[in-house]
């Protein structure tokens, strides 16, 4: 992340430099820092909700219960959870809310997953195999219908606005095995 | 497709319900335990906001500064050969930047060249078919603290490449 964020930030002010755009380029970082505390404040919302669902789920017992059922599904991608672990029931959910289009719903699951995953984890600030197949296999976003898509097609008079959906579908599983595919690849290669 | 919408909608208020129940019938004081987990939320929240805040910064500068431009050009040029249509190629390069950005970018395309014409329904299927990459990124290596990511970032972008060359194809099959 540091080498793309130093390439992001250098290109933009060499950019705004030769295109005279020096002042637009100064509003758009003060705009930046707005809109980091809007989706901040609305993450806080979605994040304290779910992890306050999460302590319940913790206390009754109902985790131990989430995790024995997904477990086969989960530890076949994931090696290296043991089984009864809560990452397996955060896991499950996360990739659920994902294929009914939940946004709202996966990011605070994917955070709870992600700290789950942490606490498996030996050197605190290195990223284990577990995680970066649980982002690659999120930023693929596998989805089963894409609503806000279809609904604007539909909105604006499409005959056939869910001819979408398979290719839609088609080109997200795709890019997933692909994904997937790449990172062990590289795997096996960065061992 | 019906019957998905309705799992969709029915999802969370059924798991709602049967976490509460459940609770209730082990004998948890619910209640408690919503406002103490909640109270985490508030930790997690501030630990993932300089990360976001620093990759907003990065792509809102990247935009405004026309170097999105220069890059949107320069890949259209160049992907002159496969005949892909100028708006589909704003909208592969922002969405893994920006969710609401490509959205809005989305709904202009239909807007101007139709809803059933090639661009939008390439458009629809990148759009579909795509992550906010760098969002993800942000949130969640931000909220456990990873700083040593080793492959994963190039990964994600390989996969994010293959996704839209895929879709190309897809598309181009079934129109």
């Amino acid at each position: 992340m540091n080498g793309i964020w130093i390439f992001l930030m250098g290109v933009s002010v060499v950019f705004a430099a030769v295109n005279g755009r020096l002042e637009d380029f100064t509003k758009s970082i003060f705009d930046a820092a707005r809109s980091a505390v809007e989706v901040s404040l609305f993450l806080l919302g979605i994040v304290a909700l779910w992890m306050g669902i999460a302590k319940i789920i913790e206390d009754s017992g109902l985790i131990h219960k989430l995790s024995a059922i997904f477990r086969p599904l989960v530890c076949r991608l994931f090696k290296n959870i043991p089984p009864d672990h809560p990452s397996i029931a955060s896991i499950t959910l996360n990739f659920l809310a994902n294929l009914l289009g939940l946004g709202n719903a996966a990011t605070p699951l994917g955070i709870q997953a992600m700290q789950d995953l942490q606490s498996l984890n030996k050197d605190p600030e290195k990223i284990t195999a577990e995680m970066m197949l649980f982002i690659v296999i999120n930023t693929a976003s596998i989805q089963l219908i894409p609503f806000t898509v279809i609904g604007i097609l539909a909105d604006f008079g499409s005959r056939n606005p869910s001819w979408v959906v398979f290719p839609t579908f088609l080109a997200t599983v795709l890019s997933a095995v692909f994904a997937v595919g790449a990172l062990l690849v590289c795997r096996r290669i960065l061992k | 497709m019906k019957a998905i919408r309705l799992l969709s909608q029915l999802f969370i208020p059924i798991f709602i319900f049967g976490v509460i129940f459940y609770g209730v019938f082990k004998k948890v004081r619910v209640y408690d335990s919503f406002v103490g987990g909640a109270k985490d939320g508030l930790r997690v929240v501030i630990r993932i906001f300089p990360y976001l805040l620093a990759i907003f910064v990065a792509i809102k500068a990247f935009q405004a500064s026309g170097a999105f431009d220069f890059a949107r050009e320069m890949l259209h040029a160049w992907l002159g050969s496969f005949a892909i249509p100028l708006e589909a190629i704003s909208i592969a390069l922002i969405k893994p930047l920006s969710g609401s950005a490509s959205l809005g970018l989305f709904t202009d395309v239909v807007k101007t060249t139709g809803p059933d014409s090639f661009a939008s329904r390439l458009s629809a299927v990148i759009l579909g078919s795509a992550e906010t990459t760098f969002y993800v990124l942000a949130v969640y290596l931000g909220a456990v603290g990873i700083k040593k990511t080793r492959y994963l970032v190039p990964v994600c972008l390989v996969g994010d490449a293959a996704g839209i060359f895929l879709a190309v194809l897809i598309v181009k099959w079934f129109f």
